[in-house]
């Protein structure tokens, strides 16, 4: 995926067709990115100049920032977001991985069925289970909690799914060997197997991290506080604030942007290859 | 411990892996399987937030079958749907089939495409919001008043509105796309465009006798993963119309924002389960329909 692989002799010889092909695709890929290079771009502008077209700020400033950030709330969603990510993100790389261990390298009675009565939960729209979970977190006292946020993803057949389909590849003769030492089975799957699949588990964990970091309809369901809010839902309530001030709800809007687009920059390779992997094998 | 030691290896193992499902499966009957039928259960009761549940059969969905909102949202997430999907995927497919192609500059036009999909879709919902607004204060506006165009009306329009949001959802799921036709393109033997190639057959006809077939399993696995990602459309829609969510007159409001309203803002859980029944018939539909072209192939 990384590098294109050489053209055949015959589409070596450059073609003008081949210029305009290249040159509708270039402005094609920068109409892509403009929303989001205009939106950090006007984060960076004073409110005189936000209504004008032009694109790059003649005088940039960070006071959009400061305003945004001065009394505190982003931070604070920021810091739920970033911790709810990525506990259930460990959460899933764990148990995930767990089952999908189990299912591909042990023998039992049942397994067929765990299998199936898994992988038929991908039919269950999250859109269903709002109303169940809702009253369970009420029952339970989880609504307005962190935990209530995090507890309907901690582990997901999608992963599930994708991890089994990996560990099939690991050769049992690893696992036996291992066995024969005197190691633990939990000690191999963990020291033994995992280290095998690490390709499969960074696929998972971007999936994983970039869903429940951009997660909407459940945390703006659960949480009443603003305290509590994840930077979606918080950046909404702000946006409807602010109302009139594009500036500022676009500040906060590249806030909410820049974490994934900095972690893309220095990953962008094994995201693509991840998301590859996920969508092809998952 | 001594029942234990005396089992052998391999009933050992056998402990080992319900030992190791023991949590899993707990989660995925509290959280997954029970959550379900208690929503085809509440959907038999009309039953508020606070106060008893009342068994009414299947009043709910009589009540659906009768009420305009209900069709005019269906009628909106199928217009999501029938448009979003196949413009996305002829979309994507054109572009990744040009990109497949390219080697100048291949990887940064490549990130180009994809970088919306790892944005925040509400967080973009707003920026799109502000472009779509009228002048002197949205960017697609001003920018046509500056070349002499007249205004176009996005948001604010019942006929406008719509397509608007669709454009953004499919904007964000474009690269996604693009990425998953690329690998399937890349799946594709060299070997069986060069036989092509000696035949002497042009690019046009080995697109469509040979890329286009090879790629069935890609197109169906797409078609299938956007149709579910736009019958479920909520984020984009919810922060595009704030200030009357699903306007004007409900005529870009989708399925998931009435289950979302009637459940959260008017607290009719009975009747928001039906409704949820409703999308997940509709999913199970889409997903069978998978299945039974996955296996003609």
């Amino acid at each position: 995926m990384a590098t294109a692989r050489p053209l055949p002799a015959y589409l070596a010889g450059i073609r003008p067709g081949r210029i305009v092909a290249w040159t509708l695709l270039a402005i094609g890929g920068v109409l892509m990115v403009t929303p989001v290079f205009y939106m950090l771009m006007t984060s960076l502008k004073l409110p005189h100049e936000v209504y004008q077209l032009t694109l790059i700020p003649r005088e940039p400033t960070l006071e959009n920032y400061f305003y945004v950030l001065k009394d505190g709330r982003f931070m604070r969603w920021f810091m739920n977001s970033l911790l709810i990510a990525t506990i259930v993100t460990l959460s899933n790389v764990f148990f995930d991985s767990l089952v999908g261990y189990v299912l591909a390298k042990f023998t039992f009675r049942g397994r067929y069925v765990v299998f199936l009565a898994i992988l038929s939960t991908l039919m269950i729209p999250t859109e269903m289970l709002v109303i169940p979970w809702y009253m369970m977190s009420a029952a339970f006292g989880w609504l307005d909690t962190t935990w209530g946020i995090m507890f309907p993803g901690v582990m997901t057949a999608f992963g599930t799914f994708l991890m089994k389909q990996f560990f099939e590849t690991v050769p049992d003769d690893f696992l036996d060997a291992a066995r024969i030492d005197g190691q633990g089975e939990f000690a191999i799957w963990w020291t033994i197997a995992m280290p095998l699949v690490t390709p499969a588990l960074s696929a998972l964990a971007i999936f994983v991290f970039l869903g429940n970091w951009t997660a909407f309809l459940w945390p703006l369901i659960v949480t009443t506080s603003p305290n509590l809010y994840t930077l979606p839902v918080g950046l909404t309530t702000f946006s409807v604030e602010q109302q009139i001030d594009w500036e500022l709800i676009m500040t906060g809007a590249s806030l909410a942007t820049i974490p994934t687009l900095l972690i893309f920059l220095i990953f962008q390779r094994y995201i693509i290859r991840g998301v590859v992997l996920a969508g092809l094998k998952g | 411990m001594s029942w234990y030691a005396n089992r052998t290896i391999e009933q050992k193992r056998v402990v080992w892996a319900w030992t190791f499902l023991a949590v899993p499966l707990a989660f995925y009957v509290l959280v997954r399987f029970y959550p379900t039928l208690e929503s085809f259960y509440v959907s038999l009761h009309s039953w508020r937030l606070i106060g008893e549940r009342r068994w009414v059969g299947l009043d709910n969905y009589v009540r659906l079958a009768t009420d305009p909102v209900f069709w005019k949202v269906f009628a909106n997430t199928f217009i999501y749907l029938i448009v979003g999907t196949p413009l996305s995927i002829v979309l994507s497919f054109v572009v990744a089939y040009q990109l497949d192609r390219v080697r100048f500059m291949h990887g940064f036009i490549r990130a180009l495409y994809f970088l919306p999909f790892l944005t925040t879709a509400a967080a973009m919902a707003w920026v799109w919001r502000w472009f779509y607004q009228p002048v002197p204060i949205g960017v697609i506006n001003n920018a046509l008043a500056s070349l002499g165009i007249p205004q176009i009306t996005f948001l604010a329009s019942t006929t406008n509105a719509l397509p608007a949001i669709l454009a953004t959802a499919i904007w964000h799921g474009l690269g996604f796309q693009v990425i998953i036709f690329m690998a399937g393109l890349r799946a594709i033997p060299t070997s069986y465009y060069e036989a092509a190639r000696i035949d002497g057959v042009t690019d046009w006809t080995i697109l469509r006798e040979i890329t286009i077939p090879l790629m069935r399993p890609t197109v169906i696995f797409l078609v299938v993963f956007s149709s579910i990602g736009y019958l479920r459309i909520f984020d984009q829609v919810y922060n595009m119309t704030t200030n009357d969510p699903g306007g004007p007159l409900d005529s870009t409001k989708p399925l998931v924002l009435l289950i979302y309203q009637t459940a959260f803002r008017s607290y009719e859980l009975g009747y928001a389960a039906a409704q949820t029944v409703v999308l997940f018939v509709v999913l199970l539909a889409i997903s069978l329909l998978q299945l039974r072209l996955m296996k003609d192939r």
